[in-house]
């Protein structure tokens, strides 16, 4: 038995980690995230984590990836989670897979390299508000595309977009096709996402389309969790952190029980989600026979966990946690994001109990 | 990442399956009978497959520490519904003897001990000194003669006392040291005059754990474990036991398989209540803690075979496994609706599993106490300049 990341893990971690370290602090975030007008991304930030590989990890070798797992991008997704990064990550890495499992070989080839490398930015359109994103409730239809899909990231920056149609099917739509996009007042400045209007599109069909469509979706539900146990994680060990440092009654706040038992119960929810998030990738690389169920479970508990996490977070730091300066209010946003986007715990929740057969 | 054991264990797995057959059930059928399950603890110690940590020296089979292969034995065991070996309280004392005992105290407890011809409880509990058990009153002083400790005061909530024929103690020994520091570690053998055991009888009806009495009860000198005064200390030993935590998921996980099976029988509004959306949805979110423990358990039980460090979720599991045992028996009430009143119907189980989940959270170091531990250990949250240290109370000493 060994349920551990591999020295090769570690050192992917390590760099992403370290990057993030020096180029994406918290300072950083709070730029990118208060910058007047529309949300936008960082590009430097995400050209520096391309060439780390970031956006080739799941792409395979022969189109100029690194031919890995998902448990390699899940815990890529855990370290941007925990710093917040203002980065595309999402709907390049879902676009990326998507066309790596449902591409012909001549899509792959066209499409894979340029996305590999970073050099072009996709994105996928799953959503059909209010809370339909799995395969089975879309609805887009034709040849070439007419309708609309709601919290798509990055829409407006994206060279191409992998659509989720409703024959459970995935086409390709490029960046000079018909279609409009608007950009939302998001909540998660650091995580832009755009409705978009499809009229009369020309879209590629993906060869193997209705066959990738399933797994992105999961792929997705596991990516998010990763994404909130980082966030959530870091949450606790900045509470952690300021518990020590302010001092009431002429001691660290830390020794009052009645904070200490709130910080426990935040570590307590928190800590053992690693190990669901970490087996949701692994049954999504390895054990298909679990991973639907897997993946659901993992998003409908790290989302939920992540929220009150960060609500837990506000309540430890006092006044300065409602605060617009302070770091909380960007993962709560973050938080808020994991939540919604691809579906609420509910509704994950509903569907693991249908795969589990009850 | 590999969540089995490996195919090199598979002919392991296969031996340990055979030597089951061979010997369990027993002929006669009778699974209930001590003899029974002592000859086959006694044959499963001979193969090297239980009391694996133990020297053969004092009855164990001492085999090279692997916690794949002890696992697979549990695993197999409980499979097959044969005796695991385990008895409650045996297995506190033993890796205590092994490490603070005396040769003599060794060679004439640990044998008997696993095979069960000796069946212990604990006695560290009394009615004044609960969570803060260094405050205990019980005393032991010696005999005018030197040859035996004459034992007064009281124990309470001793599991099993009334099954057992020895008890290991928590006494005061040194009048007047400060707190810690005048302690000592006991054994008493129970049949004696100045010794009366009575039942207490818990919410559930069912007669567990009881109160014992010493009144000039005696022990010989040596037996006392550790140095006089240092007994402290010796309630803190932890012996590097193939314990892995993945046999502590045995009861959540069955616990919960009963959960499933309860609410597709059970109606509701002319439906099985699992069809229910907020019944369906809160079984959904507590599979959800129950694959984290499961996982995270996997995860610590790596670090603890690949000797890396980070394991943080084995100080949080037991609170983990309390909370999530009540939000289980909760919604089993949830379905069960009117039966829950009914204590003689066909529902007790649940009704039972309600108040049992809560012993989890007193026993063996309360929640709160297991808070105070993550708090300091895990967080390393400083200490209220006021409050005693979390380590200093019997979630730590248990
Ligand atoms: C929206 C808003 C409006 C406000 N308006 C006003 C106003 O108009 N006028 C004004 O004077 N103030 C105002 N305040 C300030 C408010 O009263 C303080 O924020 C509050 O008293 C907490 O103090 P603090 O922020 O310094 O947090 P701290 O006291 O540092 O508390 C930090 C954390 O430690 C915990 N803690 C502290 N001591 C203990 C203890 N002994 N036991 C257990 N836990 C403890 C707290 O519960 C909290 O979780 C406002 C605050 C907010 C958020
Ligand atoms: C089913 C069962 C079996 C048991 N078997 C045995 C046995 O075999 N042998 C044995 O010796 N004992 C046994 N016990 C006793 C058990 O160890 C004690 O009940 C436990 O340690 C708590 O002590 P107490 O009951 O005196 O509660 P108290 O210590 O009085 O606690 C009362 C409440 O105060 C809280 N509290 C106390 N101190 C703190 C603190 N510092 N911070 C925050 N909260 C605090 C507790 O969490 C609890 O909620 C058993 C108990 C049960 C329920």
């Amino acid at each position: 038995m060994n349920f551990l990341l591999s020295p090769e893990q570690h050192a992917l971690v390590d760099s992403v980690s370290g990057l993030l370290r020096d180029r994406c602090d918290a300072l950083h975030v709070h730029q990118v995230f208060d910058t007047p007008g529309e949300a936008a991304f960082d590009a430097a930030l995400w050209s520096a984590l391309s060439e780390l590989g970031v956006p080739a990890i799941m792409v395979p070798e022969a189109h100029g990836g690194l031919g890995l797992e998902l448990i390699d991008l899940a815990i890529v997704s855990e370290a941007l989670g925990r710093a917040a990064a203002p980065v595309p990550f999402l709907g390049h890495a879902l676009a990326a897979l998507a066309i790596s499992l449902g591409g012909s070989e001549e899509q792959k080839e066209r499409w894979l390299p340029a996305l590999a490398s970073g050099e072009k930015i996709a994105t996928v359109a799953f959503g059909e508000s209010p809370g339909r994103w799995a395969p089975d409730e879309w609805t887009l239809l034709g040849e070439t595309l007419t309708g609309t899909k709601t919290m798509v990231p990055n829409a407006k920056e994206a060279d191409l977009i992998v659509v989720g149609l409703g024959t459970g099917a995935l086409a390709v739509v490029e960046k000079d096709a018909s279609f409009t996009v608007a950009r939302l007042d998001v909540a998660d400045r650091t995580r832009p996402l755009d409705t978009v209007t499809f009229t009369d599109a020309s879209a590629e069909l993906l060869a193997n389309g209705t066959v990738a469509a399933p797994r992105v979706f999961d792929a997705a539900a596991v990516l998010l969790a990763a994404d909130a146990f980082g966030g959530a994680d870091h949450c606790v060990n900045m509470s952690v952190e300021y518990a020590k440092i302010r001092e009431q009654y002429g001691q660290p706040i830390a020794a009052f029980q009645g904070l200490r038992y709130q910080l426990v119960a935040m570590a307590l929810a928190t800590e053992p989600a690693r190990g669901l998030y970490w087996f949701a990738a692994h049954a999504w690389d390895a054990l298909p026979e679990k991973a639907r169920h897997a993946a659901g479970q993992a998003k409908a508990h790290l989302a939920e966990t992540y929220l009150q996490v960060t609500r837990d977070t506000v309540e430890a730091h006092g006044g300065i946690g409602f605060t617009w300066e302070h770091d909380t209010h960007i993962y709560m946003k973050r938080a808020m994001l994991d939540w919604a986007w691809l579906g609420t715990p509910s509704r994950h929740r509903q569907r693991a109990a249908d795969l589990a057969g009850w | 990442m590999d969540l089995g054991f490996g195919p090199e264990y598979d002919a392991f797995r296969a031996e340990v399956r055979a030597f089951i057959a061979s010997h369990w059930p027993p002929e006669d059928g009778d699974l209930k009978s001590h003899a029974n399950e002592r000859a086959f603890v006694v044959a499963a110690i001979e193969q090297g497959y239980m009391h694996r940590s133990i020297p053969r020296a004092y009855g164990g089979s001492e085999q090279p520490y692997d916690i794949a292969r002890a696992e697979i034995i549990r695993e197999e065991l409980t499979r097959a519904r044969a005796p695991s070996g385990r008895i409650p309280g045996n297995g506190l004392v033993v890796p205590t003897l092994l490490e603070w005992g005396t040769e003599e105290q060794k060679q004439r407890f640990i044998s008997p001990t696993l095979t069960g011809d000796i069946v212990w409880c604990q006695g560290f509990s009394e009615p004044g000194a609960g969570s803060d058990l260094a405050s205990l009153r019980t005393r032991a002083e010696l005999s005018s003669d030197g040859t035996k400790w004459i034992i007064n005061g009281s124990k309470i909530w001793t599991s099993h006392a009334h099954k057992s024929t020895h008890i290991f103690c928590l006494v005061r020994t040194e009048p007047g040291a400060p707190k810690h520091a005048g302690i000592s570690y006991l054994l008493i053998d129970l049949r004696q005059p100045g010794v009366t055991i009575r039942p207490l009888v818990q919410m559930t009806r069912q007669k567990e754990f009881n109160e014992v009495f010493f009144d000039n009860a005696e022990t010989p000198v040596d037996m006392l474990v550790g140095e006089r005064g240092k007994g402290w200390n010796v309630t803190r030993s932890t012996l590097k036991h193939e314990r892995s935590g993945i046999s502590a998921m045995t009861w959540p996980l069955s616990m919960f398989r009963d959960l499933v099976k309860l609410l597709k029988e059970v109606e509701r509004d002319g439906q099985p209540a699992i069809k229910d959306l907020r019944i369906r949805e809160e079984l959904a979110a507590i599979e959800g803690e129950l694959m984290s423990l499961v996982y995270s358990t996997y995860r610590s039980t790596s670090l603890d075979i690949h000797n890396q460090p980070g394991d943080t979720f084995s100080t949080m599991r037991k609170l983990y496994m309390t909370d999530l045992a009540g939000r289980m028996a909760k919604l089993a009430r949830d379905a069960v609706e009117d039966d829950f009143a009914d204590m003689g119907g066909a529902r007790l189980k649940w009704i039972e599993r309600f108040m049992i989940s809560l012993s989890m959270s007193i026993a063996g170091g309360t929640s709160n106490i297991q808070r105070n531990i993550i708090a300091e250990r895990v967080l390393g949250l400083p200490r209220e300049r006021t409050s005693e240290r979390a380590a200093n109370s019997q979630g730590a000493a248990a």
